[in-house]
């Protein structure tokens, strides 16, 4: 007879093969299946990053290796202390086997640190890994103290990717060099506007020099200040990590008040289509960094979709344009899929951390392995980067946008479709 | 120069809080309601706005227009079949409904609409500017600050010209006085309130085009108007505005020195006056 036990024996025997193969075993599913615990946003203001996941989780539990797993999803309503607590119920009350979790370290941390100290394995995306790692410590200012998990692990890329890639769009057009930072205050804005660990130092190396007028708070109505502050420093590039409201504010009174940057590149205001939609001509030639997009060429390990076919088929199903979490939700499922097949006690948390350990593999977002290439030692256990490139908003006659990868020195692999333009 | 841009700047900026509060400060002026759900109102009428705009295709100031009856209508009924019968000598329930109202329009926008940043688009008027020789200011923030102004002397005239006004003073006064008198509270605050929603509207318009808005905005603004309103003094729409004005140019002073201050500056404003002039700085009311 062919049940859970002997599927997962037969899988874990069979190994990478098995894993590359994406589990096409036929596995008739009896009993109790894997279960796996996902807390989303699902509402709030962090909502946008949780809107594929009805669809990935749907498509996941109808694919072949799908069958074999039980996904229970907790909306964590973007509140970082639901989180931990919808983490908690998760492990006491569903008994979950291994947890999955995405979508901003407000989301990814406090779920992670629940699950370090329950010594329930987790796999966490979608956060950059600093704030990810570094937030979770006791002490994030004292680096000696820092300490790796031994249930928690992370794939995505880092302040110095981001640096990078704003520095190699940079360096392909004329400017003066002056740059000019939006940080607000919060754990983003505090990260990246850091004067010894954040953003500027890396710029100042690169020869270009930033001017920090300072933390602002979220939400707010005036950028004179800034604008002014600017306008002094004479920056011909302004960057910055900013929530969509206030970047439209910024970029209004910018324009009023006759501030016009040569670049404006900038994170999480424009990660989605929705938001530099909203800004229509305005919106034309922004830039920013690019986690995933349908030209990305990979492929899933559980269905064989391209990227190009997984956003095809996500705007077929949602009527909805694609967006990049959808890559990295998509793949936390293959990541899953790979990582059980490999273990023969799914309950046994120690099996299944040291499988995770293991994990290398391919996935729709590129190589995932938690083999230290590219990271600090101190994290080198716990995180795996996966590669980001530079885009650019171009927007079409009718209005519409379209996001178009203008660098990809640091990830060659990812093709571009255009040179970096200057604001017009 | 910076100091002059920063004050007009300022002055600019209060006129917009102005506008969120007025709304604010006419339904806790006449029956000393206090809206929690205020802010979220003001994004429910944004995104009313947004679908007539979108369904119509007609321009943010018009769609405005056709959203107001309709909020009227909506904050008459509001006032009329909920907050009327749980408004009386304690002022706990009130605030616990306009709380639990916050919280349902919250969500109820958020499943309707989704958690998509929105925008009222007003074309070319967005980037606007005037060169007024020393400072250059954008049209939008010079429009919303004349609107305030239009608004306020607006509810002006109905309060001191009309007999609804008389109505509305009399029975912020003394209601059970006024009921002897003919006038049925009750149906008074109905209108009231739904004359706040047509203020709520217009305040709406402004905020959509300045920025952009979704479900959960809402609360964020609600702190400044209530703000407004106390600096002002109870009842006062003049007030309301000095009070807009005023938090507005302590926030854009904070933020010349550093922007870390901006949002501490309006409150120690706030603080300030509350410690020179507890009753605000010019209270209609003696109660």
């Amino acid at each position: 007879m062919f049940t859970r036990r002997t599927f997962l024996r037969s899988s874990a025997a069979t190994g990478l093969t098995l894993a590359a193969s994406g589990l096409a075993a036929p596995a008739i599913a009896q009993g109790a299946k894997i279960k796996l615990g996902y807390v989303s946003p699902q509402s709030g203001p962090l909502a946008g990053f949780a809107e594929s996941d009805a669809y990935n989780i749907q498509s996941f539990l109808a694919s072949e290796a799908g069958k074999n797993f039980e996904v229970i999803v907790k909306d964590s309503q973007s509140n970082p202390n639901r989180a931990a607590e919808v983490a908690k119920e998760l492990i006491v009350s569903d008994e979950i086997d291994l947890m999955l979790v995405a979508s901003t370290p407000e989301n990814t941390n406090p779920v992670a640190t629940t699950c370090e100290a329950e010594g329930v394995p987790v796999i966490s995306t979608v956060a950059p890994w600093q704030p990810w790692f570094i937030g979770q410590q006791g002490n994030p200012g004292d680096p000696p103290s820092w300490k790796p998990f031994d249930f928690a692990f992370h794939y995505f890329w880092g302040l110095e990717d981001v640096i990078g890639v704003f520095l190699n769009m940079w360096n392909q057009v004329p400017t003066n060099k002056m740059v000019g930072g939006l940080f607000p205050n919060d754990g983003d804005g505090n990260a990246w506007g850091d004067p010894n660990v954040g953003v500027g130092p890396g710029f100042a190396a690169a020869g270009y020099q930033l001017t920090d007028p300072g933390r602002y708070q979220n939400l707010t109505d005036d950028f004179s200040a800034q604008i002014n502050a600017f306008k002094a420093a004479q920056a011909d590039i302004i960057t910055g990590v900013v929530i969509p409201p206030d970047f439209t504010t910024f970029r209004n009174q910018a324009i009023q008040q006759g501030l016009s940057p040569k670049v404006i590149t900038v994170a999480k205001a424009i990660l989605f289509p929705q938001s530099v939609e909203a800004l229509g001509e305005a919106g034309h030639n922004l830039s920013s960094e690019v986690w995933w997009t349908p030209s990305h060429p990979f492929k899933s390990s559980l269905t064989g979709a391209s990227a190009a076919d997984l956003a095809a088929d996500f705007t077929e199903q949602t009527q909805r344009p694609w967006t990049q979490p959808i890559g990295f939700v998509h793949s936390l499922f293959e990541v899953a899929t790979n990582v059980m097949g490999r273990v023969s006690d799914v309950t046994d948390a120690e099996a299944v951390a040291a499988a995770i350990a293991a994990t290398s593999m391919e996935t729709m977002v590129g190589r995932v392995a938690w083999d230290g290439t590219g990271v600090p030692p101190f994290a080198a256990a716990n995180v795996c980067k996966t590669p980001l490139v530079g885009g650019q908003w171009r927007r079409a006659a009718d209005g519409s946008f379209s996001l178009v990868v203008v660098d990809n020195q640091s990830a060659p692999a990812i093709p571009t479709g255009g040179k970096m333009e200057l604001l017009a | 120069m910076i100091w002059l841009d920063t004050l007009v700047q300022g002055i600019l900026l209060g006129g917009l809080y102005a506008l969120f509060a007025a709304g604010l400060s006419l339904v806790f002026g006449i029956m000393r309601l206090v809206n929690l759900a205020h802010g979220d109102m003001i994004v429910f009428a944004a995104f009313a706005i947004l679908l007539i705009t979108q369904t119509l295709g007609l321009h943010p100031f018009l769609a405005a227009l056709i959203a107001a009856p309709v909020m009227f209508a909506l904050g008459w009924a509001l006032q009329r079949f909920v907050l009327n019968r749980v408004l009386g000598k304690d002022i706990l329930p009130p605030l616990l409904v306009t709380f639990g109202l916050s919280v349902a329009l919250q969500n109820g926008l958020l499943q309707g609409f989704s958690a998509d940043s929105q925008r009222l688009a007003a074309g070319p008027l967005e980037s606007a500017s005037v060169d007024l020789g020393l400072v250059t200011v954008g049209w939008m923030p010079l429009l919303t600050f004349a609107t305030a102004i239009a608004v306020i002397v607006g509810l002006n005239q109905i309060f001191y010209r009309t007999a609804l006004g008389r109505a509305f003073r009399a029975t912020s006064d003394d209601p059970v006085t006024a009921s002897l008198m003919g006038i049925a509270p009750k149906g008074v605050f109905a209108l009231a309130t739904g004359l706040a929603m047509v203020v709520v509207t217009i305040a709406a318009l402004y905020l959509g085009m300045r920025s952009n808005f979704d479900p959960s905005i809402g609360p964020a603004r609600l702190i400044y108007a209530f703000e407004a309103v106390i600096i002002g003094g109870l009842g006062s729409l003049w007030g309301t505005l000095a009070g807009g004005v005023i938090i507005g140019v302590a926030q854009t002073f904070g933020a010349a020195i550093n922007p870390e201050w901006q949002i501490l500056a309006g409150h120690l404003a706030f603080l300030v006056v509350l410690l020179l002039r507890p009753r605000g700085l010019f209270p209609r009311a003696v109660d």
